[in-house]
């Protein structure tokens, strides 16, 4: 392979196309430890809410929708097999592939959103949604609303990186239709891919610390 | 640990093994949730979820097969959680 060849999709301040992808790794990795922290805030505040009030945290859980929780999680560890698949048919130079299976883990992000969108309005009707709409009567009500305003700011700050999610890939799948990738140059549909999983394992703790509470510590 | 290796590339099967994996950490945190086991319950739980997360940190985004400068960013984010974690909770728990 001529020189030239060998640097067609290297910036010229990378010696080599490995030196370049894996800044731009480093670079993602980074950024996922700011996120991290970014969602870190709200689960420190679960943390301490939790600890103060764990009865109250019971009795909230029983409004929560697990079968369809549980089902969200499924199709969101589905979305990662197909976007972990997508980047492997991308290093394989299969374009068609790839370009599916980036299809495919946006039909599964979608389908989390409406389910989720399903368990909003389930929410919103039973007078769940914190403030004057706030409905519940009992024991602890005012913990319950804040259990609930906690809820809807972790699930709807995780269903912002979704669309997020949902918007790199669109990108991806139009530069993969269009052959922008090879098994040379693909450090988009793989950094992208390391934002999706990103996402997926905020809900795999999410689930459980939301939809499955008991009420000791 | 493979230095700067950039493409290694995973047989289909893994991803399958580790999506099979998921699913069935899945059921089980669902499941465990249902009997009652007092504080245990939540360690379980989050022990599934450390377990999913590390399977999905690990296959999905190839951090087995990274540099150790990948690995030292990938657990960084963890560590400065802890700290927020531990002195927060170092503030409620002496109360």
């Amino acid at each position: 392979m001529s020189d030239q060849a060998r640097r067609a999709h290297v910036a010229h301040q990378f010696d080599d196309r490995q030196q370049q992808n894996e800044v731009g790794r480093l670079g993602m990795w980074l950024f996922l430890a700011t996120e991290i922290l970014f969602f870190g805030g709200l689960f420190t505040a679960y943390l301490v809410m939790r600890y103060k009030w764990p009865e109250a945290f019971a009795v909230a859980n029983e409004k929560m929708n697990v079968p369809l929780g549980a089902i969200n999680t499924g199709v969101l560890l589905t979305s990662s097999l197909t976007m972990a698949l997508g980047v492997r048919a991308t290093q394989l130079g299969s374009r068609k592939g790839a370009f599916w299976l980036i299809i495919a883990t946006i039909v599964f992000g979608l389908a989390f959103l409406g389910i989720k969108g399903i368990e909003y309005a389930e929410k919103f009707r039973e007078g769940l949604w914190p403030g004057t709409n706030f409905t519940f009567e009992g024991p602890a009500a005012r913990q319950v609303e804040s259990f609930f305003s906690l809820y809807f700011m972790m699930t709807g700050l995780h269903a912002l990186h979704m669309l997020v999610g949902v918007g790199i890939m669109s990108v991806v799948a139009v530069m993969l239709w269009r052959g922008a990738f090879s098994p040379e140059y693909y450090a988009p549909v793989e950094i992208g891919g390391l934002y999706w999983h990103f996402v997926d394992i905020i809900w795999i703790f999410l689930f459980p610390l939301l939809y499955l509470i008991h009420p000791h510590w | 640990m493979q230095g700067l290796t950039s493409d290694h590339i995973v047989p289909v099967k893994v991803y399958f093994a580790v999506a099979g994996g998921l699913y069935l950490l899945l059921i089980l945190t669902v499941a465990i949730s249902l009997i009652d086991l007092g504080s245990l319950n939540i360690v379980a739980a989050l022990a599934i979820a450390v377990a999913k997360m590390l399977l999905v940190v690990l296959f999905f985004m190839h951090v087995r097969w990274s540099s150790r400068m990948v690995w030292l960013f990938a657990s960084g984010g963890l560590v400065w959680l802890a700290i927020l974690f531990m002195l927060t909770m170092a503030d409620f728990l002496s109360r």
